[in-house]
């Protein structure tokens, strides 16, 4: 009887020990709150390449996971998460985030304890700029993305003044920055810049615009407030041109601001899918298994979460073991992937080598609009700097 | 500049008057309770958020089933005043009451158990829209009969105008003929001195006119939406209704004598704990329903939308004379105006320095220099009729 125990008990443990090998990657974006619809795509998209990788990683003799997290957009959520994730020995790699202000504060929590994070969304420079080696990125970046919008802006649409607006967030300042530069540059007027934090009522803001005349008006932020405000413009009349950055680049964008969507244009570091040939078959699966077309960044998700299986496969076939985490951050670094997003590869810091720039119309009220340009950019090399 | 300044002055004025109803309608519910218990019941800011995301899911659930957007309306408007009059109602006896039956003399107990309250009732909404839907961020939908843009005839802008420009004339002439008499040791102003001075404004308003007729008289763009004009008919409705409430029934009489001496009016057989029953139910009522507007307008709702409208319209409470109903009114128009003007003309004072993000600074500027002048506030605290 006493026999039988302890075999029942050894048995249990080999059980244990043979499900104990398990692999985490979580994905931290915003799940919930009015920034979701982008946030759940980067999960599915992470969720659908775990899956695909699982029954390799059995193989093996692990058990790969997904932890998908929620950072509600928010700079303090997503650093509180970022605690907890880094002390959870299971976890080795973080897909994410959606924000860049949400993004920085976490990856310095992820950079002290060398947990690497792969981000397929976050466009502000900073990101990468500051050269940890844990950090690395798969999307463009805003000081291409941003000029490029001005050049579009000015030189193909011709506009002459031009009212920029932004959110006080680091993305949505960032970019407009970076969009005022480039079309003061181009001989552009800027007859206005205004941030604003507010998510109803822009009616002061129109007014401003009804007396500065603009015929452009440009916003840097995500699509809850810039369809808002989009909408209210033209209620009230206004008939500038409207362009946005990558954050308006959602079926949300549409919906809420309904028939006043037609004409706008957004610049994007994620195409629509049909501008990647390789990602049809993936598109797919996606529409199959969670009953909608993957969107934005649903493909970067993808990538990036393929990005650290592939380096965890090396990894995990000639050592037997899993990596450290900064073994993993060394390896993922060197790893050049075949992505349905294209080819994937970091430069030094952590950028990807060549990244890909969209400019989206809406000619109708319809998500996703027509790709009206394509540029294939390669990372700026701005020197390395710490920020604050 | 100063034709673009002129030009803009009554869509401005338009858009803060339709804001100014909104807080007008919440002013009310704080100025009410203040009346009958002397409790600034910070709470109310979320009775409004409560009617605002019932009004929204009112609107999307029935959206389908009911065709007509204005029984649509209707509806919203009953239900999200109900569920926040049931709010209000509730908190008064959960929260307050206790506190009253234990006698407690500290003023500062139930006003920060009205803060609990609040951020309580957030995080509740918030928690409930987040089980339901996954999302807490509501919006209401559109429709095209509610979005239809009619503009206004050039002329009614262009006494605006005057109007506007007479009023701040004379308010700058008599505030600076004041100084002036305090100045040369002599206080006040003669009722002489006071005529000339809106003479002498009115004189300078029409010499303006005639200098720039080309702006005053010119295309002024003066449009309003139909969602506009319902807010604006609707609040006048309520207010109009509150008015006679108060003033012409029995019930009215009767939260006025507890608001007068809450001990005596039930020797008289009222019973004061109905009464503030009732109070909380109309200041709800009220909220409720300008929740509904604010979200009509502004389409989007979140259970953390009340907090800003909230302090906004208890600082319209105190600028109208705390516990007097038709300052309170004044005072949410008052505000209104203000911070739509800041929020358009302060980027040209500053020439582009201070967007409209910092359209509170010039609105609560002067709010500070009105209370400066007039601690009671505009209308002064009624004691006789405070409600």
């Amino acid at each position: 009887m006493k026999k039988a125990l302890w075999l029942a008990v050894l048995a249990l443990g080999a059980l244990a020990f043979a499900q104990g090998k398990v692999i985490k990657i979580a994905t931290v974006s915003p799940l919930s709150g009015e920034q979701a619809a982008l946030g759940e795509m980067i999960k599915l998209g992470a969720q659908l390449a775990i899956e695909e990788a699982q029954a390799d990683f059995e193989k093996m003799g692990f058990k790969l996971e997904l932890a998908p997290q929620d950072d509600q957009a928010n700079p303090d959520v997503g650093v509180a998460v970022a605690r907890r994730l880094v002390t959870d020995p299971e976890i080795v790699a973080i897909v994410g985030h959606l924000n860049t202000g949400v993004a920085i504060p976490s990856s310095e929590v992820y950079k002290d304890y060398q947990l690497p994070m792969v981000s397929p969304a976050n466009t502000g420079p900073a990101v990468t700029d500051r050269c940890y080696l844990d950090i690395d990125r798969l999307v463009g970046r805003d000081d291409v993305q941003g000029p490029a919008g001005a050049t579009f802006a000015v030189k193909t649409l011709g506009a002459k003044r031009i009212f920029i607006v932004h959110d006080k967030t680091t993305y949505g300042q960032g970019i407009a920055e970076q969009f005022r530069k480039r079309a003061l540059e181009l001989g552009a007027q800027v007859v206005g810049f205004t941030g604003t934090e507010e998510k109803s009522n822009f009616q002061a803001l129109i007014l401003q615009m009804k007396a500065k005349r603009p015929d452009f008006v440009y916003f840097g932020g995500i699509y809850n407030q810039g369809a808002v405000l989009l909408k209210q413009m033209r209620e009230r009349g206004i008939k500038a041109t409207f362009m946005g950055p990558d954050g308006l680049d959602s079926s949300k964008f549409v919906e809420i601001a309904g028939q006043a969507a037609k004409g706008a244009y957004y610049t994007t570091v994620a195409g629509p899918i049909d501008q990647y040939p390789k990602a049809k078959a993936m598109a797919e699966k996606f529409e199959k298994k969670f009953g909608k077309a993957p969107e934005s960044f649903a493909i970067y998700g993808y990538d990036s979460a393929n990005v650290i299986i592939k380096a965890l496969k090396n990894f995990v076939s000639y050592a037997h073991r899993a990596p450290t985490r900064a073994e993993l951050s060394m390896l993922i670094r060197q790893t050049t992937l075949e992505g349905v997003t294209g080819h994937v590869a970091f430069d030094y810091k952590g950028d990807r080598k060549e990244a890909d720039y969209f400019v989206v119309h809406l000619e109708e009220a319809k998500y996703p609009g027509k790709v009206v340009k394509v540029i294939s950019f390669p990372a700026p090399a701005t020197p390395c700097k710490a920020i604050k | 500049m100063l034709e673009v300044l002129i030009q803009l002055l009554p869509s401005v004025l338009l858009e803060g008057l339709i804001l100014g109803f909104v807080y007008a309608m919440i002013a009310l519910g704080y100025t009410m309770v203040y009346g009958v218990l002397e409790l600034i019941n910070f709470a109310h800011s979320e009775i409004f958020m409560s009617g605002a995301v019932a009004g929204a899911e009112t609107f999307i659930l029935l959206k389908a089933a009911v065709p007509n957007p204005f029984i649509l309306l209707a509806l919203a408007i009953l239900i999200g005043g109900a569920v926040a009059a049931i709010v209000a109602i509730l908190v008064e006896r959960l929260a307050y009451r206790p506190l009253r039956r234990r006698g407690t003399t500290n003023r500062l107990v139930p006003l920060i158990t009205a803060i609990g309250a609040s951020f309580f009732l957030q995080d509740l909404v918030r928690l409930i829209e987040g089980l339901w839907h996954n999302a807490f961020y509501r919006r209401y939908p559109s429709f095209e009969v509610f979005e239809a843009t009619y503009t206004l005839p050039n002329l009614l802008g262009s006494v605006i105008i005057l109007l506007t420009l007479w009023i701040v004339f004379w308010v700058l002439a008599y505030f600076a003929y004041w100084i002036y008499r305090a100045a040369t040791g002599t206080k006040g102003v003669s009722r002489r001195a006071s005529r000339g001075l809106w003479i002498a404004s009115l004189v300078l308003t029409l010499l303006v006119a005639v200098i720039d007729r080309g702006t005053v008289f010119g295309d002024l763009g003066l449009t309003i939406q139909m969602k506009s004009i319902l807010v604006v008919v609707i609040s006048f409705a309520m207010l109009y209704g509150l008015n006679w409430l108060v003033h012409k029934t029995k019930l009215g009489i009767a939260i006025r004598a507890v608001a007068q001496d809450a001990q005596t009016a039930s020797l008289m057989g009222i019973d004061p704990d109905v009464i503030i029953t009732y109070t909380f139910l109309i200041g709800g009522f009220l909220g409720g329903v300008a929740g509904v507007l604010f979200g009509l307008l502004y389409t989007l709702v979140h259970p953390y939308v009340g907090f800003i409208p909230g302090i906004k319209a208890f600082t319209a409470a105190v600028l109208g004379g705390i516990g007097n109903i038709t300052g309170a009114a004044l005072g949410g128009l008052v505000l209104g105006m203000l911070e739509m003007l800041g929020g358009t003309y302060l980027t040209f004072l500053t020439n582009g320095a201070m967007g409209t993000e910092y359209k509170d600074i010039l609105a609560f500027a002067i709010l500070i220099f009105i209370l400066l002048f007039r601690p009671q506030g505009i209308m002064g605290e009624q004691v006789g009729e405070k409600v």
